[in-house]
């Protein structure tokens, strides 16, 4: 009888379409908000920081963006990868043209910029759906990954063709380059994913939001209600993009320090695709889930075998982890298709009603 | 019936319209008005062309030949989602639902015509942006109380039993307040009772909002008590136009139709 | 302008002035084309019997060439291993519609097309936690000798894969068109649940049909494992087998053929000819492109049907 929603009357609209209606809920992401704030960056290791709470923030982020686009306005892509190095290269471009702007400033054009090639792969979407557009968004994604690899204008015409990000500062400190310690990098990744993710949250649960989602559901129903197809869909996918151009800046400059191609490529295309499927399709919190999930089942596999006193060739773990996620997504596609987001609600209704069973 | 409802001057004009699909002909040179305020029927066997009539009126397909005239605006090809704009909104034969979004969220897209505020706001859900939710919750929330469906508004209506999705979808169409208001086979597949329910929203409808309304439907008992005027079709052709009683006594209707049907 | 030149009409003045050498680049891409057009083909297979965009075909291809050469590595003579493979796609199969198609019968088509890319990853993984993940050569007695014909130099093993190639789409034709069961397969493509109620048996219709597309995929697997070795790029590059279906429609088989050839010349020309001028390696994304400037101007292939939407 802790968690409960009874004896709460809301007296306004406004009260009832707060962010979260119960005040449980309210304090719990408060919390977690401090705790990752506060607490983590002073007792979380390097090892935590930089294997497993870094890269869990730049794929939440990716998996935001794709969520969007796929799990609320129903638009499948493949081409997330694609989307993240434009986010990553352009990032670099402007970081090492313009020296003295703002990281942050830089990161967030490269994200506009990663939005313009979304509408621009996105446009196919208005004649298609289903499957066709996620070949379609292959094209996105072999084709960019292709142009960061073979001109030479975009990675500096460096003879490795490797994009290293340069130091730069924020507010005195240093966040980005060799020297910005993984605290630093951390905290500013948080701070980009908090703040996008409540943005994120905002727009499904307004009208941008409900264009999207009935799009989705139906689309010639959206249309004669009055939504505009081509701006609904092409919307859709400037935003995702705009995530996941952000989540590749932060992929290069936060958490890898210097990339190829390699690190865009369409093998992690479909990690996000993952994440977004096992976190919950059309969940803001399944993202995060399914990035927690996906981020922590190759560390899992890593450690836990020298846990029991065995070990584990490394090639053989890969194909371990691919048979894992592989069988789990066919698995909640059939047990629960919204994913860890559905559990965790299902989770809440009973702790909501608890001790009863009904 | 008609008491202090007052019916106006000629809001629709359907002229001359034809229509087919490659080869098949499913209208065929049809005319008929509908005047603000009334309550029109369309009627005829399967197949005679009422659903492609409906989609012609709002757009979603394009006729080969004729003309429509709404609200003194000719037209003849249009794309569908200006039919809204225009204030024409519709529910349909199967029904044709968001199915991941609550009552709630799907009585709210039928008013994103008039919603306005930019995309920036809405991401930062401040001032202007919640003000304008606030303020059509209201509104969909009155629409909600008329409805009767208080109880599942925040339950995903592909959950919901069929007859509260046909009301839904009547609450998402008049979420729009349109003119005109285009009903496909409003009562198909409901009880007795649920029929009942739905005649009277329907009747509320047009005499609170003074809604104009064309239906279609194949119960002949509702049409004859419910509507002013009738619309008959007949494999894609008008076979005949007036007042119930006179589509009733009307010897062709009676013939190609009418005639197999027993109260 | 030396440029300009290269991007634009150079490449065919070239073309113009060493036919020979356009042919044997056309050829070429033609016998990679006929690769394609086979993944291509299991696609289209499973595509018409049970509406299912088969994401995995091109990793059933790996699988069947990594099983067949791990069985040959263990000494089974050619025969054999050939006739176990063709049992290890049955079950396979079988597996597949018990485990993932039977539970998700009537489900939304993308929700199937997502599953088919987690079978893709199971099936990667397993593949090689079996059979190890090194590149195996694969041999099963294709004879491989050049032929000069007219100037132009054929390989005859190209020969043999054009013929295969051939065969098995005149089989498969008749098969769909002229047998019960192929007319059964059509209607389960048409509507599962009408396709019951008429008591087509949807699940046998279903594991022939997976069957056939991994036999389909075991030839595509030999051909393409013994000219280049079976290595986990073989699913990589069977991804190009999708642009070739936008290109030819996803339910026509001779737009399966078509598309694939189109591909794999056009893709080999290109890279020949335009590619130099950009730096090469534009065969990774021609097949794409070419199928996104499709789906803009002609969205349902080349042989596809058109669709009417109706509410």
């Amino acid at each position: 009888m802790l968690y409960r929603e009874a004896g709460l009357f809301k007296t306004t609209y406004t009260a009832d379409q707060a962010l979260f209606p119960i005040p449980l809920d309210r304090y719990f992401v408060l919390a977690v908000l401090a705790v990752a704030f506060l607490v983590v960056p002073l007792v979380a290791n390097e090892y935590w920081l930089q294997a497993v709470l870094i890269p869990f923030l730049v794929f939440s982020m990716a998996a935001l963006g794709l969520n969007l686009l796929t799990g609320y306005a129903g638009q499948i892509s493949l081409g997330t990868g694609g989307f993240m190095a434009v986010g990553a290269y352009m990032t670099y471009k402007i970081a090492t043209g313009f020296p003295d702007l703002p990281i942050v400033v830089a990161f967030l054009l490269s994200g506009l910029c990663a939005a313009a090639v979304g509408v621009l792969f996105g446009i196919p979407s208005l004649r298609i759906k289903g499957f066709y557009l996620a070949v379609a968004t292959l094209a996105a994604q072999f084709f960019l990954s292709w142009m960061f690899n073979k001109v030479p204008w975009f990675y500096n015409y460096s003879p490795s063709g490797t994009v290293t990000a340069p130091p730069r500062t924020l507010l005195g400190i240093t966040v980005t380059g060799p020297e910005a310690s993984a605290e630093v990098r951390y905290l500013l990744a948080l701070t980009l994913v908090a703040v996008l993710a409540l943005a994120a949250k905002n727009l499904v649960r307004g009208r941008v939001g409900r264009g999207w989602m009935a799009i989705r559901d139906m689309d010639i129903a959206a249309e004669i209600i009055g939504f505009r197809p081509y701006r609904t869909k092409l919307l859709a996918f400037a935003v995702s993009s705009f995530y996941c151009g952000v989540a590749g800046a932060m992929s290069l400059f936060l958490w890898l320090g210097s990339a190829e191609t390699e690190a865009f490529s369409i093998n992690v295309s479909f990690q996000v695709l993952f994440m977004v499927i096992i976190g919950g399709l059309g969940s803001i919190l399944g993202s995060f889930l399914g990035a927690a999930f996906i981020t922590l089942v190759p560390v899992f596999l890593t450690n836990a075998p020298q846990l029991v006193g065995l070990s584990m060739p490394v090639d053989l773990q890969k194909h371990i982890e691919l048979m894992i996620f592989g069988g789990l997504i066919v698995f909640f596609l059939i047990v629960e298709p919204h994913g860890l987001a559905r559990l965790w609600q299902i989770a809440k209704e009973k702790l909501r009603r608890w001790p009863f069973p009904y | 019936m008609a008491g202090e409802r007052r019916i106006g001057e000629v809001i629709l004009a359907v002229d001359q319209i034809s229509l087919s699909f490659g080869g098949v002909r499913a209208l065929e040179n049809v005319s008929f008005d509908v005047r603000r305020g009334e309550i029109r029927a369309i009627i005829g066997p399967n197949g005679a062309g009422k659903s492609s009539m409906l989609n012609v009126i709002n757009g979603f397909y394009h006729p080969q030949e004729g003309r429509i005239t709404f609200k003194g605006q000719t037209r003849t090809q249009m794309r569908t989602h200006e039919a809204a704009e225009q204030g024409i909104a519709r529910t349909f034969q199967n029904i044709a639902l968001f199915k991941g979004m609550s009552t709630l969220d799907n009585l709210m897209t039928g008013r994103n015509l008039k919603m306005k505020v930019n995309f920036l706001l809405q991401a930062l859900h401040v001032g202007p942006a919640r003000r304008e939710e606030i303020a059509h919750r209201e509104f969909v929330e009155r629409i909600i109380d008329f409805l009767e469906i208080q109880a599942v508004r925040k339950v995903p209506v592909g959950r919901l039993p069929y007859g509260l999705q046909k009301r839904v979808e009547l609450g998402r169409a008049l979420a729009a307040e349109p003119d005109l208001l285009l009903l496909d086979e409003p009562m198909a597949g409901m009880n007795s009772e649920e029929k009942e329910d739905m005649c009277r929203f329907i009747l509320d409808v047009n005499e609170e909002f003074g809604t104009t309304i064309v239906l279609i439907e194949h119960d002949m008992g509702v049409v004859m008590d419910i509507s002013d005027r009738v619309v008959v079709l007949d494999y894609g052709r008008l076979l005949a136009d007036g007042s119930p009683d006179e589509v009733r006594r009307d010897q062709a209707v009676i013939d190609a139709y009418l005639g197999a049907v027993h109260d | 302008m030396e440029m300009l030149r290269a991007l634009t009409y150079g490449p065919l003045v070239e073309m113009w002035e060493y036919p020979i050498f356009l042919a044997e680049v056309a050829l070429n891409g033609l016998l990679t084309g006929v690769m394609y057009s086979l993944v291509a083909l299991g696609f289209v297979l499973i595509f018409k019997a049970s509406g299912v965009f088969n994401f995995a075909q091109g990793v059933m291809v790996l699988f069947s060439a990594l099983s067949l050469v791990g069985l040959m590595e263990h000494g089974v003579p050619v025969w054999a291993a050939l006739v176990l493979t063709v049992v290890i796609m049955v079950v396979l199969a079988m597996v597949i519609e018990r485990v993932m198609l039977r539970p998700l019968v009537n489900q939304d088509p993308i929700i199937l097309f997502m599953s088919t890319i987690g079978l893709t990853f199971f099936l990667e993984g397993f593949g090689e936690t079996i059979w190890g993940s090194n590149v195996k050569r694969l041999d099963v007695g294709i004879p491989d000798a050049p032929l000069d014909i007219g100037g132009v130099l054929v390989s005859t093993f190209d020969l043999w894969a054009a013929a295969i190639g051939a065969t098995m789409v005149v089989v498969l034709a008749i098969f769909f068109q002229k047998t019960p069961i192929g007319r059964a397969l059509r209607a389960v493509a048409d509507d599962h649940q009408a396709a019951l109620s008429v008591g087509i048996p949807l699940r046998t219709i279903w594991v022939v049909v997976w069957s056939v597309a991994g036999m389909v995929a075991l030839v595509a697997g030999i051909m393409w494992g013994s000219k280049s070795g079976v290595q986990f790029s073989l699913s990589l590059i069977a991804l190009k087998a999708l642009p070739v279906l936008i290109l030819g429609g996803f339910t026509s088989v001779p737009g399966a053929i078509i598309g694939g050839l189109i591909i794999g010349v056009g893709e080999k020309v290109a890279e020949v000819y335009w590619g130099p001028a950009v730096g090469g390696a534009i065969e990774n994304w021609f097949a794409y492109v070419l199928a996104l400037l499709f789906l803009l101007f002609r969205p349902q292939g080349l042989f596809g049907e058109r669709i009417i939407e109706r509410v």
